[in-house]
Protein backbone atom coordinates (compact mmCIF):
# COMPACT_ATOMS: atom_id res chain seq x y z
CA UNK A 1 0.00 0.00 0.00
CA UNK A 2 2.65 2.18 -0.49
CA UNK A 3 -0.25 4.51 -2.50
CA UNK A 4 -1.63 5.19 0.95
CA UNK A 5 1.82 6.44 2.21
CA UNK A 6 2.24 8.52 -1.20
CA UNK A 7 -1.27 9.99 -0.98
CA UNK A 8 -0.92 12.68 1.11
CA UNK A 9 2.41 13.78 -0.12
CA UNK A 10 1.06 13.73 -3.90
CA UNK A 11 -1.72 16.19 -2.46
CA UNK A 12 0.37 18.13 0.05
CA UNK A 13 2.39 19.13 -3.43
CA UNK A 14 -0.52 19.91 -5.71
CA UNK A 15 -2.60 21.79 -3.24
CA UNK A 16 -0.07 24.10 -1.76
CA UNK A 17 0.17 27.35 -3.63
CA UNK A 18 2.78 29.36 -3.59
CA UNK A 19 3.30 31.59 -1.09
CA UNK A 20 3.03 35.02 -2.09
CA UNK A 21 4.55 37.23 0.36
CA UNK A 22 4.30 39.95 -2.61
CA UNK A 23 1.37 42.13 -2.39
CA UNK A 24 -1.09 42.25 -5.29
CA UNK A 25 -4.32 43.48 -6.58
CA UNK A 26 -7.00 42.59 -9.26
CA UNK A 27 -7.82 44.73 -11.77
CA UNK A 28 -11.08 43.76 -13.98
CA UNK A 29 -10.70 44.75 -17.35
CA UNK A 30 -11.94 45.26 -20.60
CA UNK A 31 -10.70 42.84 -22.85
CA UNK A 32 -9.10 45.25 -25.56
CA UNK A 33 -6.49 46.60 -23.09
CA UNK A 34 -5.84 42.81 -22.31
CA UNK A 35 -5.71 41.27 -25.93
CA UNK A 36 -3.78 44.16 -27.24
CA UNK A 37 -1.55 42.99 -25.23
CA UNK A 38 -0.98 46.90 -23.70
CA UNK A 39 -1.23 45.38 -19.87
CA UNK A 40 2.26 42.79 -21.07
CA UNK A 41 3.54 46.42 -21.95
CA UNK A 42 2.67 48.34 -18.63
CA UNK A 43 2.29 45.81 -15.99
CA UNK A 44 6.17 45.10 -15.72
CA UNK A 45 7.04 48.91 -15.33
CA UNK A 46 4.99 49.22 -12.95
CA UNK A 47 5.54 45.76 -10.60
CA UNK A 48 8.87 46.54 -11.01
CA UNK A 49 8.60 50.15 -9.68
CA UNK A 50 5.90 49.69 -7.39
CA UNK A 51 6.57 45.88 -6.34
CA UNK A 52 2.82 45.24 -6.42
CA UNK A 53 2.06 42.34 -8.29
CA UNK A 54 -1.11 43.17 -11.12
CA UNK A 55 -3.99 40.52 -11.59
CA UNK A 56 -5.97 41.39 -15.04
CA UNK A 57 -9.26 39.99 -15.11
CA UNK A 58 -10.51 40.53 -18.67
CA UNK A 59 -13.68 39.95 -19.64
CA UNK A 60 -16.36 42.47 -21.26
CA UNK A 61 -16.61 45.97 -19.56
CA UNK A 62 -20.71 45.01 -18.28
CA UNK A 63 -19.24 42.03 -16.54
CA UNK A 64 -16.33 43.59 -15.38
CA UNK A 65 -18.45 46.26 -14.00
CA UNK A 66 -20.60 43.50 -11.85
CA UNK A 67 -17.74 41.74 -10.38
CA UNK A 68 -16.22 44.93 -9.43
CA UNK A 69 -19.91 45.73 -7.38
CA UNK A 70 -19.03 42.20 -6.00
CA UNK A 71 -16.17 43.53 -4.74
CA UNK A 72 -14.25 40.32 -6.79
CA UNK A 73 -11.29 43.19 -7.82
CA UNK A 74 -9.63 46.35 -6.72
CA UNK A 75 -9.29 48.63 -9.62
CA UNK A 76 -11.76 48.86 -12.49
CA UNK A 77 -10.43 49.72 -16.43
CA UNK A 78 -13.51 50.12 -18.54
CA UNK A 79 -14.71 51.88 -21.78
CA UNK A 80 -18.44 53.10 -20.51
CA UNK A 81 -18.55 55.98 -19.38
CA UNK A 82 -22.36 56.67 -18.24
CA UNK A 83 -21.85 52.98 -16.81
CA UNK A 84 -18.91 54.05 -14.91
CA UNK A 85 -20.39 57.55 -13.89
CA UNK A 86 -23.30 54.80 -12.61
CA UNK A 87 -21.08 52.54 -10.80
CA UNK A 88 -19.59 55.55 -8.86
CA UNK A 89 -22.90 57.52 -7.96
CA UNK A 90 -24.21 53.80 -6.49
CA UNK A 91 -20.89 54.49 -4.05
CA UNK A 92 -19.53 50.92 -5.47
CA UNK A 93 -15.91 52.97 -6.57
CA UNK A 94 -13.84 56.26 -5.29
CA UNK A 95 -14.59 59.00 -8.15
CA UNK A 96 -13.58 57.82 -11.66
CA UNK A 97 -10.59 59.62 -13.84
CA UNK A 98 -10.41 59.67 -17.88
CA UNK A 99 -7.30 57.35 -18.48
CA UNK A 100 -6.93 57.14 -22.17
CA UNK A 101 -8.77 56.89 -25.57
CA UNK A 102 -8.83 55.50 -28.85
CA UNK A 103 -11.86 54.88 -31.58
CA UNK A 104 -14.31 52.27 -32.94
CA UNK A 105 -14.02 51.08 -36.28
CA UNK A 106 -16.16 49.35 -38.82
CA UNK A 107 -14.04 46.16 -40.15
CA UNK A 108 -15.58 44.16 -43.28
CA UNK A 109 -15.13 42.38 -45.76
CA UNK A 110 -12.82 43.53 -48.77
CA UNK A 111 -15.45 43.70 -51.16
CA UNK A 112 -18.16 46.33 -48.79
CA UNK A 113 -21.65 44.74 -49.73
CA UNK A 114 -23.50 47.62 -47.87
CA UNK A 115 -20.92 50.34 -49.64
CA UNK A 116 -19.75 52.12 -46.57
CA UNK A 117 -16.06 52.41 -47.46
CA UNK A 118 -15.64 56.12 -48.14
CA UNK A 119 -18.59 57.67 -46.04
CA UNK A 120 -17.89 60.20 -43.52
CA UNK A 121 -20.99 59.90 -41.36
CA UNK A 122 -21.63 56.54 -39.12
CA UNK A 123 -25.30 57.14 -39.09
CA UNK A 124 -25.30 57.11 -43.21
CA UNK A 125 -23.47 53.95 -43.05
CA UNK A 126 -25.35 51.77 -40.45
CA UNK A 127 -28.70 52.70 -42.53
CA UNK A 128 -26.77 51.60 -45.90
CA UNK A 129 -25.92 48.38 -44.13
CA UNK A 130 -29.14 47.64 -42.25
CA UNK A 131 -30.49 49.04 -46.34
CA UNK A 132 -28.36 46.69 -48.25
CA UNK A 133 -28.99 43.51 -46.14
CA UNK A 134 -25.62 42.50 -45.70
CA UNK A 135 -24.60 40.89 -42.39
CA UNK A 136 -23.69 42.73 -39.87
CA UNK A 137 -22.51 41.00 -36.43
CA UNK A 138 -23.03 42.39 -32.74
CA UNK A 139 -21.32 41.50 -29.53
CA UNK A 140 -24.64 41.40 -28.21
CA UNK A 141 -23.07 40.89 -24.26
CA UNK A 142 -23.44 44.11 -22.72
CA UNK A 143 -19.96 45.03 -23.35
CA UNK A 144 -18.83 48.83 -23.44
CA UNK A 145 -18.50 47.70 -27.24
CA UNK A 146 -21.70 46.51 -27.55
CA UNK A 147 -23.41 49.53 -25.66
CA UNK A 148 -21.71 52.12 -28.14
CA UNK A 149 -23.09 50.10 -31.33
CA UNK A 150 -26.48 50.11 -29.23
CA UNK A 151 -26.38 53.61 -29.32
CA UNK A 152 -25.28 54.31 -32.34
CA UNK A 153 -27.95 52.42 -33.79
CA UNK A 154 -30.11 54.53 -32.21
CA UNK A 155 -28.47 57.76 -32.86
CA UNK A 156 -29.73 56.62 -36.85
CA UNK A 157 -33.18 56.32 -35.88
CA UNK A 158 -32.74 52.50 -36.19
CA UNK A 159 -33.76 49.11 -34.75
CA UNK A 160 -31.65 46.31 -35.31
CA UNK A 161 -33.01 44.16 -32.71
CA UNK A 162 -36.09 43.57 -34.78
CA UNK A 163 -34.43 42.13 -37.32
CA UNK A 164 -31.97 40.09 -34.70
CA UNK A 165 -30.75 36.34 -36.42
CA UNK A 166 -31.68 37.47 -40.12
CA UNK A 167 -28.80 40.15 -40.99
CA UNK A 168 -28.60 41.23 -37.76
CA UNK A 169 -26.51 38.95 -35.86
CA UNK A 170 -26.01 38.96 -32.02
CA UNK A 171 -23.14 36.76 -30.92
CA UNK A 172 -23.10 37.42 -27.62
CA UNK A 173 -19.67 36.71 -26.62
CA UNK A 174 -16.22 38.53 -26.53
CA UNK A 175 -14.27 41.16 -29.25
CA UNK A 176 -12.08 38.17 -30.51
CA UNK A 177 -15.17 35.53 -30.89
CA UNK A 178 -17.27 37.86 -32.55
CA UNK A 179 -14.16 39.28 -34.68
CA UNK A 180 -14.01 35.52 -35.76
CA UNK A 181 -17.46 34.96 -36.08
CA UNK A 182 -18.19 37.87 -38.41
CA UNK A 183 -14.83 37.04 -40.55
CA UNK A 184 -16.81 33.41 -40.68
CA UNK A 185 -19.70 34.78 -42.60
CA UNK A 186 -18.58 38.28 -44.27
CA UNK A 187 -20.41 40.40 -41.64
CA UNK A 188 -19.58 43.80 -40.93
CA UNK A 189 -18.45 44.15 -37.30
CA UNK A 190 -17.54 47.04 -34.99
CA UNK A 191 -14.47 47.25 -32.73
CA UNK A 192 -12.26 49.27 -31.47
CA UNK A 193 -9.27 49.95 -33.24
CA UNK A 194 -6.68 47.97 -30.91
CA UNK A 195 -8.49 44.99 -30.99
CA UNK A 196 -8.58 44.99 -34.54
CA UNK A 197 -4.97 46.35 -35.07
CA UNK A 198 -3.23 43.50 -32.82
CA UNK A 199 -6.33 40.68 -34.14
CA UNK A 200 -4.03 37.54 -35.85
CA UNK A 201 -6.83 36.45 -37.90
CA UNK A 202 -7.87 39.19 -40.18
CA UNK A 203 -8.56 37.41 -43.76
CA UNK A 204 -9.99 39.82 -45.71
CA UNK A 205 -11.25 41.90 -43.86
CA UNK A 206 -10.46 45.59 -43.93
CA UNK A 207 -10.96 48.83 -41.82
CA UNK A 208 -13.89 49.90 -43.98
CA UNK A 209 -15.39 52.68 -42.01
CA UNK A 210 -13.89 55.48 -39.39
CA UNK A 211 -12.79 58.88 -38.53
CA UNK A 212 -16.64 59.99 -37.23
CA UNK A 213 -16.11 61.92 -34.53
CA UNK A 214 -18.88 60.08 -32.61
CA UNK A 215 -16.78 56.80 -32.65
CA UNK A 216 -14.65 58.12 -30.01
CA UNK A 217 -14.13 55.48 -27.15
CA UNK A 218 -13.18 56.87 -23.83
CA UNK A 219 -11.25 54.26 -21.08
CA UNK A 220 -11.68 55.06 -17.65
CA UNK A 221 -9.86 54.08 -14.24
CA UNK A 222 -11.45 53.82 -11.03
CA UNK A 223 -10.43 52.15 -7.77
CA UNK A 224 -13.23 49.73 -5.83
CA UNK A 225 -14.91 51.94 -2.76
CA UNK A 226 -13.61 50.56 0.47
CA UNK A 227 -16.36 51.73 1.64
CA UNK A 228 -18.62 49.13 0.45
CA UNK A 229 -16.02 46.64 -0.34
CA UNK A 230 -13.70 46.23 2.91
CA UNK A 231 -11.31 44.01 1.41
CA UNK A 232 -9.84 46.44 -1.52
CA UNK A 233 -6.10 46.75 -1.00
CA UNK A 234 -6.57 50.77 -1.11
CA UNK A 235 -3.26 51.41 -1.21
CA UNK A 236 -2.19 49.19 -3.85
CA UNK A 237 -4.99 49.50 -5.85
CA UNK A 238 -4.35 53.86 -5.67
CA UNK A 239 -0.89 53.17 -6.16
CA UNK A 240 -1.75 51.48 -9.64
CA UNK A 241 -4.41 53.93 -10.52
CA UNK A 242 -2.08 57.34 -9.61
CA UNK A 243 0.43 55.80 -11.54
CA UNK A 244 -1.27 54.99 -14.59
CA UNK A 245 -2.86 58.73 -14.43
CA UNK A 246 1.11 59.93 -13.57
CA UNK A 247 3.17 61.65 -16.36
CA UNK A 248 5.06 58.30 -16.03
CA UNK A 249 2.19 56.04 -16.62
CA UNK A 250 0.96 58.60 -19.51
CA UNK A 251 3.75 58.58 -21.66
CA UNK A 252 3.84 54.24 -20.67
CA UNK A 253 0.72 54.06 -22.52
CA UNK A 254 1.32 56.55 -25.52
CA UNK A 255 4.89 54.80 -25.88
CA UNK A 256 2.79 51.25 -26.80
CA UNK A 257 2.86 50.02 -30.26
CA UNK A 258 1.65 47.42 -32.44
CA UNK A 259 2.58 46.84 -36.13
CA UNK A 260 4.17 50.28 -35.75
CA UNK A 261 0.52 52.12 -34.57
CA UNK A 262 -0.05 53.88 -31.44
CA UNK A 263 -3.30 52.01 -29.94
CA UNK A 264 -4.10 54.14 -26.92
CA UNK A 265 -3.64 57.91 -26.38
CA UNK A 266 -3.46 58.98 -22.99
CA UNK A 267 -5.53 61.84 -21.87
CA UNK A 268 -5.85 61.76 -18.12
CA UNK A 269 -6.06 65.57 -16.84
CA UNK A 270 -3.46 67.08 -15.39
CA UNK B 1 -5.77 25.06 -43.62
CA UNK B 2 -2.52 27.32 -43.35
CA UNK B 3 -3.80 27.20 -39.71
CA UNK B 4 -2.98 23.11 -39.27
CA UNK B 5 0.86 23.57 -40.66
CA UNK B 6 1.91 26.45 -38.41
CA UNK B 7 -0.03 24.91 -35.88
CA UNK B 8 2.27 21.52 -35.85
CA UNK B 9 5.12 23.90 -36.28
CA UNK B 10 4.48 26.20 -33.48
CA UNK B 11 3.64 23.33 -30.62
CA UNK B 12 7.20 21.47 -32.06
CA UNK B 13 8.91 24.59 -30.99
CA UNK B 14 7.10 25.62 -27.88
CA UNK B 15 8.25 21.71 -26.21
CA UNK B 16 11.41 21.94 -27.70
CA UNK B 17 12.49 25.15 -26.63
CA UNK B 18 10.50 24.16 -23.15
CA UNK B 19 8.43 28.18 -23.56
CA UNK B 20 8.85 28.88 -19.47
CA UNK B 21 5.47 30.28 -19.77
CA UNK B 22 3.95 27.04 -21.67
CA UNK B 23 5.31 25.03 -18.71
CA UNK B 24 3.98 27.04 -16.35
CA UNK B 25 0.22 26.74 -17.93
CA UNK B 26 0.93 22.87 -18.35
CA UNK B 27 1.75 22.71 -14.70
CA UNK B 28 -1.33 24.42 -13.43
CA UNK B 29 -3.26 22.72 -15.89
CA UNK B 30 -2.25 19.47 -14.50
CA UNK B 31 -2.18 20.59 -10.54
CA UNK B 32 -5.62 21.58 -10.91
CA UNK B 33 -7.11 18.48 -12.72
CA UNK B 34 -5.17 15.79 -11.00
CA UNK B 35 -6.07 17.52 -7.40
CA UNK B 36 -9.82 17.56 -8.49
CA UNK B 37 -9.76 13.83 -9.81
CA UNK B 38 -8.00 12.78 -6.93
CA UNK B 39 -10.79 14.38 -4.72
CA UNK B 40 -13.36 13.20 -6.92
CA UNK B 41 -11.99 9.75 -6.24
CA UNK B 42 -12.19 10.20 -2.36
CA UNK B 43 -15.72 11.20 -2.38
CA UNK B 44 -16.99 9.53 -5.80
CA UNK B 45 -15.66 5.69 -5.01
CA UNK B 46 -16.84 5.69 -1.47
CA UNK B 47 -20.12 6.86 -3.26
CA UNK B 48 -20.67 4.83 -5.67
CA UNK B 49 -19.80 1.17 -4.22
CA UNK B 50 -22.01 2.28 -1.42
CA UNK B 51 -25.03 2.64 -4.42
CA UNK B 52 -23.81 -0.84 -5.43
CA UNK B 53 -23.96 -2.66 -2.83
CA UNK B 54 -26.79 -0.99 -0.58
CA UNK B 55 -30.61 -1.34 -1.31
CA UNK B 56 -33.02 1.62 0.28
CA UNK B 57 -36.19 3.22 -1.21
CA UNK B 58 -35.37 6.09 -4.06
CA UNK B 59 -32.08 4.28 -4.56
CA UNK B 60 -33.41 4.12 -8.48
CA UNK B 61 -34.40 8.07 -8.45
CA UNK B 62 -30.89 8.83 -7.09
CA UNK B 63 -28.87 6.75 -9.64
CA UNK B 64 -30.76 8.34 -12.19
CA UNK B 65 -29.82 11.55 -10.75
CA UNK B 66 -26.65 11.10 -10.44
CA UNK B 67 -25.88 9.58 -14.20
CA UNK B 68 -27.83 13.04 -14.93
CA UNK B 69 -25.33 15.01 -12.88
CA UNK B 70 -22.67 13.76 -15.53
CA UNK B 71 -23.51 16.30 -18.02
CA UNK B 72 -23.59 18.96 -15.71
CA UNK B 73 -22.29 21.84 -17.87
CA UNK B 74 -19.29 23.38 -16.80
CA UNK B 75 -20.13 27.10 -17.37
CA UNK B 76 -23.40 26.01 -14.31
CA UNK B 77 -20.52 24.80 -12.31
CA UNK B 78 -18.60 27.87 -12.70
CA UNK B 79 -21.20 30.54 -11.87
CA UNK B 80 -22.74 28.33 -9.29
CA UNK B 81 -19.08 28.56 -7.29
CA UNK B 82 -18.24 32.17 -8.06
CA UNK B 83 -21.29 33.34 -6.97
CA UNK B 84 -20.37 31.40 -3.67
CA UNK B 85 -16.55 32.48 -3.41
CA UNK B 86 -17.15 36.00 -4.52
CA UNK B 87 -16.67 38.48 -2.06
CA UNK B 88 -20.65 39.21 -2.22
CA UNK B 89 -21.28 35.56 -1.69
CA UNK B 90 -21.70 33.43 1.27
CA UNK B 91 -17.88 31.84 0.89
CA UNK B 92 -16.67 35.54 -0.06
CA UNK B 93 -14.25 35.60 2.99
CA UNK B 94 -12.12 32.64 1.97
CA UNK B 95 -10.69 35.19 -0.35
CA UNK B 96 -10.69 31.72 -2.78
CA UNK B 97 -12.16 33.54 -5.94
CA UNK B 98 -9.56 33.59 -8.80
CA UNK B 99 -7.03 31.01 -7.02
CA UNK B 100 -6.40 27.59 -8.63
CA UNK B 101 -7.77 26.53 -4.93
CA UNK B 102 -11.06 27.73 -6.49
CA UNK B 103 -10.67 25.56 -9.88
CA UNK B 104 -9.84 22.82 -7.79
CA UNK B 105 -13.14 23.22 -5.84
CA UNK B 106 -15.28 23.70 -9.17
CA UNK B 107 -13.96 21.00 -11.16
CA UNK B 108 -14.45 18.23 -8.32
CA UNK B 109 -17.69 19.52 -8.53
CA UNK B 110 -17.54 18.51 -12.28
CA UNK B 111 -16.04 15.10 -12.11
CA UNK B 112 -17.35 13.60 -8.61
CA UNK B 113 -21.10 12.54 -10.39
CA UNK B 114 -18.90 11.35 -12.41
CA UNK B 115 -16.34 8.84 -11.03
CA UNK B 116 -19.40 8.22 -8.53
CA UNK B 117 -21.74 7.28 -11.33
CA UNK B 118 -19.19 5.14 -13.51
CA UNK B 119 -17.65 3.34 -10.45
CA UNK B 120 -21.34 2.96 -8.97
CA UNK B 121 -22.20 1.07 -12.36
CA UNK B 122 -18.54 -0.93 -12.23
CA UNK B 123 -19.01 -1.95 -8.83
CA UNK B 124 -22.53 -2.97 -8.82
CA UNK B 125 -21.25 -5.91 -11.95
CA UNK B 126 -18.51 -6.95 -9.69
CA UNK B 127 -21.05 -7.20 -6.48
CA UNK B 128 -22.79 -9.60 -8.02
CA UNK B 129 -19.84 -11.89 -8.89
CA UNK B 130 -19.31 -11.19 -5.16
CA UNK B 131 -22.36 -11.29 -3.20
CA UNK B 132 -22.76 -14.37 -2.01
CA UNK B 133 -19.06 -14.05 -0.97
CA UNK B 134 -19.38 -11.51 1.05
CA UNK B 135 -22.42 -13.30 2.64
CA UNK B 136 -21.06 -16.37 3.74
CA UNK B 137 -17.56 -14.80 4.68
CA UNK B 138 -20.37 -12.33 7.07
CA UNK B 139 -18.81 -9.26 5.84
CA UNK B 140 -20.16 -5.70 7.09
CA UNK B 141 -21.39 -3.28 4.23
CA UNK B 142 -17.81 -1.07 4.84
CA UNK B 143 -15.96 -4.05 4.31
CA UNK B 144 -17.63 -5.35 1.54
CA UNK B 145 -17.23 -1.76 0.01
CA UNK B 146 -13.28 -1.61 0.28
CA UNK B 147 -13.13 -5.22 -1.03
CA UNK B 148 -14.95 -4.29 -4.11
CA UNK B 149 -12.86 -0.54 -4.66
CA UNK B 150 -9.87 -2.68 -4.40
CA UNK B 151 -10.69 -5.69 -6.21
CA UNK B 152 -12.28 -3.31 -8.88
CA UNK B 153 -8.90 -0.67 -9.11
CA UNK B 154 -7.58 -1.34 -12.56
CA UNK B 155 -11.66 -0.50 -13.85
CA UNK B 156 -11.66 2.32 -11.73
CA UNK B 157 -8.17 3.67 -12.90
CA UNK B 158 -10.18 4.43 -16.00
CA UNK B 159 -13.26 6.00 -14.58
CA UNK B 160 -10.64 7.94 -12.58
CA UNK B 161 -9.12 8.75 -16.18
CA UNK B 162 -12.15 9.63 -17.58
CA UNK B 163 -12.91 12.32 -15.01
CA UNK B 164 -9.49 13.52 -15.57
CA UNK B 165 -10.33 13.52 -19.51
CA UNK B 166 -13.42 15.87 -18.55
CA UNK B 167 -11.39 17.92 -16.03
CA UNK B 168 -8.28 18.96 -18.01
CA UNK B 169 -10.70 19.50 -21.24
CA UNK B 170 -13.06 21.80 -19.53
CA UNK B 171 -12.58 25.58 -19.78
CA UNK B 172 -16.10 27.13 -18.88
CA UNK B 173 -15.87 26.46 -15.41
CA UNK B 174 -12.34 27.43 -14.80
CA UNK B 175 -12.27 30.23 -16.90
CA UNK B 176 -15.20 32.39 -14.52
CA UNK B 177 -13.68 31.07 -11.15
CA UNK B 178 -9.83 31.54 -12.00
CA UNK B 179 -10.01 34.61 -14.41
CA UNK B 180 -7.68 33.50 -16.50
CA UNK B 181 -4.65 35.30 -14.82
CA UNK B 182 -2.07 35.42 -16.37
CA UNK B 183 0.79 33.89 -14.21
CA UNK B 184 -1.95 33.13 -11.75
CA UNK B 185 -4.85 31.12 -12.45
CA UNK B 186 -4.04 30.68 -16.37
CA UNK B 187 -4.02 27.15 -17.68
CA UNK B 188 -4.22 25.55 -20.91
CA UNK B 189 -7.85 25.70 -22.05
CA UNK B 190 -8.36 29.21 -20.93
CA UNK B 191 -4.93 29.98 -22.77
CA UNK B 192 -6.19 28.53 -25.96
CA UNK B 193 -9.69 30.17 -25.67
CA UNK B 194 -7.28 33.65 -24.97
CA UNK B 195 -5.59 33.17 -28.29
CA UNK B 196 -8.83 32.03 -30.23
CA UNK B 197 -10.55 35.37 -29.20
CA UNK B 198 -6.74 36.99 -30.12
CA UNK B 199 -7.69 35.63 -33.92
CA UNK B 200 -4.09 33.81 -33.47
CA UNK B 201 -5.91 30.52 -34.47
CA UNK B 202 -2.03 28.93 -35.00
CA UNK B 203 -1.12 29.41 -31.61
CA UNK B 204 -4.39 28.45 -30.30
CA UNK B 205 -4.18 25.12 -31.93
CA UNK B 206 -0.66 24.22 -31.01
CA UNK B 207 -1.52 24.57 -27.46
CA UNK B 208 -4.55 22.14 -28.08
CA UNK B 209 -1.86 20.12 -29.69
CA UNK B 210 0.50 20.34 -26.88
CA UNK B 211 -2.72 19.60 -24.84
CA UNK B 212 -3.63 16.33 -26.51
CA UNK B 213 -0.03 15.34 -26.35
CA UNK B 214 0.10 15.30 -22.38
CA UNK B 215 -3.31 13.90 -21.69
CA UNK B 216 -2.07 11.14 -24.33
CA UNK B 217 1.35 11.14 -22.05
CA UNK B 218 -0.57 10.56 -18.97
CA UNK B 219 -3.23 7.60 -20.17
CA UNK B 220 0.29 6.06 -21.27
CA UNK B 221 1.57 6.06 -18.11
CA UNK B 222 -1.34 4.99 -16.03
CA UNK B 223 -1.79 1.76 -18.82
CA UNK B 224 1.96 1.60 -17.79
CA UNK B 225 1.21 1.38 -14.19
CA UNK B 226 -1.67 -0.66 -14.39
CA UNK B 227 -0.31 -3.24 -16.41
CA UNK B 228 3.17 -4.14 -14.68
CA UNK B 229 0.78 -3.84 -11.53
CA UNK B 230 -1.52 -6.77 -12.97
CA UNK B 231 1.79 -8.77 -14.15
CA UNK B 232 2.63 -8.65 -10.63
CA UNK B 233 -0.46 -9.45 -9.11
CA UNK B 234 -0.84 -12.87 -11.52
CA UNK B 235 3.01 -13.65 -11.28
Amino acid sequence: MVLKQLTPLIFGALLASAASAQSSIIVQSTTSTANSGLYDHLLPIFEKKAGIAVNVVAVGTGQAIKNAANCDGDVLLVHAKAAEEAFVAEGYGLPRSDLMYNDFVIVGPADDPGGIRGLRDIGTALTQIAESGALFASRGDDSGTHKKERQLWEMAGLNPSADSGTWYRETGSGMGATLNTGIGMAAYVMTDRATWLSFGNKADFEILFDGDPALFNQYGIIVVNPAHCANVALDEAKAFADWLLSKDGQSAIGEFERAGEQLFFPNAAE
Amino acid sequence: MQEFESAFGLAFDLILRGDRDLLEIVWLSLRVSISAVLLACLIGLPLGAYLAIARFRGRGTVIVALNALMGLPPVVVGLIVYLHLSRAGPLGFLGLLYTPTAMIIAQTILITPIVAALSRQVLEDLNTEYAEQFRSFALSRAQAMQVLIWDGRYSLLTVALAGFGRAVAEVGAVMIVGGNIDHLTRVMTTAIALETSRGELALALALGLVLMVIALAINAAVQGVRLSAERKAYA
